[in-house]
């Protein structure tokens, strides 16, 4: 710690954009009704999956949220009605120009609406912060055909660690899956093509990519996850979901994420039973979706840099 | 030599990749919302010289190369190997091969300080200051009252090397020469 990173690595003009955000934020959610809300940080569970990394908070034996999203269901299922949140998710090990171990999340929930209907809400709301831009959507398959010619779901692996190869010089492991190539696919090479001047939004994603959506069969007959996401000028801005109501499904993603974790050596993470109880009991159908403030600010300041728009990134706090 | 994960990579970090030293220029943490992150590194070989670009996935690492810099006096060439001396007061000697030189090869002055990076102990490449000074050793004469703005006529260094100079330099003027694009800057106080 030196005594010359005392001072912030945002302007002042970008902690006044900041500010302003969360007015217009908190103005769009008045005017349709949307209560706002607030849930804890610390809880006892934590996030299951493969690639997310909880922070553990050893003094009380507690986990940092991922994502409110758990408290959030828990809430719906108790008849809150449309309900939003701003506040901080933590991920360990995620640094980079667009990532910062502790970040700031816009989530809301809409029951009543699917992802389409939330698809175009998330749109107005994006529009009035950056300006006007046309709305695209696309399909997971549309996405990646369009840039590789190849259909995702249906091509072999073999034809994924080709394309890895061939646009990334990326080797692949011989424990790598589908999902890990397809990650490096669409992270590397479609989603910089994504929302260039732009709105775009992904939607039917692989099933094995479904988190915390419900799946269904497309108009192709292949199962896919009802998840969609927003890129604007590269950038992922924005993850959703038409959301998963079934506790016993809930239930047994959550066991089958544990299996995955000890399976690539991965430390095992308490799964929230209050969750998987709050969808026994019943959650309307609805349509959630997470939206990353940083990243926005970022868009909004024209900058690529997510130091310049936190006032203390992780290693100077 | 130790290992090194994706997440320690920095720039200037030496590396092995496929048995070949390198050093890291840029990391890039690339990750999905939900899914698995990478890294995208790009790195100079040190020993070709050229720029790579790969993809790692996040938390993959690499063998740590024991590559290292020193500032070395240039003392004499054989012919087949040229011999610097480090400037430590160890009097330990090093001797870099054609390779090793290549780059460096118009500018090397006996006595003169350069970077030797080591690689496991032997010498990898050579690098010259920003600026050297060399004699003139061949130059047609300066004709008197030619002072044409811009003319340049080619001047032979002691070294071999073949600069553009002003029509007034002659042959035993000191030059002072940028390494970095073989460029005149002008003459070396006396």
């Amino acid at each position: 710690m030196t005594s010359s990173d005392w001072q912030p690595s945002a302007s002042l003009e970008a902690l006044r954009l900041r500010a302003s955000l969360y007015q217009k934020i908190r103005h769009f959610f008045q005017q349709r009704d949307v209560l706002e809300v607030e849930t804890p940080l610390l809880g006892r569970a934590a996030s299951t999956d493969l690639h997310l990394a909880s922070m553990a908070v050893q003094a009380d034996n507690k986990f940092l949220q991922t994502s409110p999203e758990f408290a959030m269901k828990r809430l719906l299922a108790s008849g809150s009605g449309a309900i939003y949140q701003i506040c901080k998710a933590f991920r360990c090990g995620e640094s980079g120009s667009r990532h910062n171990p502790e970040f700031t999340m816009l989530e809301w929930y809409r029951p009543g609406f699917d992802h389409f209907d939330l698809m175009d809400e998330v749109a107005l709301l994006v529009g009035l912060l950056l300006g006007e831009r046309t709305v695209k959507k696309l399909s997971y398959r549309d996405a990646f055909n369009g840039v590789l010619n190849e259909d995702p779901h249906s091509c072999s692996e073999q034809v994924l660690v080709q394309l890895a190869e061939q646009w990334t010089g990326y080797v692949a492991a011989s424990d790598d899956n589908r999902d890990t190539l397809l990650d490096l696919l669409m992270s590397q090479v479609i989603e910089p093509t994504l929302g260039r001047g732009e709105l775009t939004f992904i939607y039917d994603y692989p099933a094995s990519q479904c988190a915390l959506a419900k799946l269904s069969i497309d108009a192709e007959g292949v199962q896919i996850a009802e998840r969609f996401e927003l890129y604007v000028d590269g950038v992922e801005l924005g993850n959703g979901y038409f959301e998963l109501t079934d506790g016993a499904e809930q239930q047994r993603r959550f066991d089958r994420d544990l299996q995955q974790r000890a399976d690539n050596k991965r430390p095992t993470v308490p799964i929230d039973q209050r969750l998987v109880a709050a969808l026994n009991h019943g959650l309307p159908d609805c349509a959630g979706v997470a939206l990353g403030i940083d990243r926005l600010l970022m868009l909004m300041a024209g900058t690529d840099t997510i130091r310049e728009v936190i006032a203390f990134p992780a290693d100077i706090a | 030599m130790a290992n090194y994960s994706t997440n320690e990579f920095r720039s200037g970090l030496k590396v092995l990749l496929d048995g070949d030293p390198c050093s890291i220029l840029e990391n890039e943490f690339v990750k999905p919302g939900k899914g698995q992150a990478f890294n995208r590194v790009k790195m100079r070989n040190l020993k070709s010289g050229r720029v790579w670009e790969r993809t790692f996935k996040s938390g993959e690492s690499l063998e740590g190369a024991d590559v290292i810099d020193l500032d070395m006096e240039y003392l004499y060439t054989d012919g087949e190997f040229w011999h610097f001396m480090m400037t430590d007061g160890s009097f330990e000697q090093h001797a870099a091969d054609t390779k090793a030189v290549a780059d460096v090869t118009d500018w090397l002055k006996e006595q003169d300080v350069y970077v030797v990076t080591l690689w496991n102990g032997a010498a990898l490449a050579v690098a010259a200051a920003n600026f050297v000074e060399l004699e003139v050793a061949d130059t047609d004469p300066g004709l008197k009252g030619d002072t044409a703005q811009g003319a340049t006529k080619p001047a032979t260094l002691t070294t071999g090397a073949t600069v553009r100079v002003p029509l007034f330099v002659n042959i035993g003027d000191v030059l002072r020469i940028d390494t970095r694009n073989g460029e005149y800057q002008g003459r070396a106080a006396k």
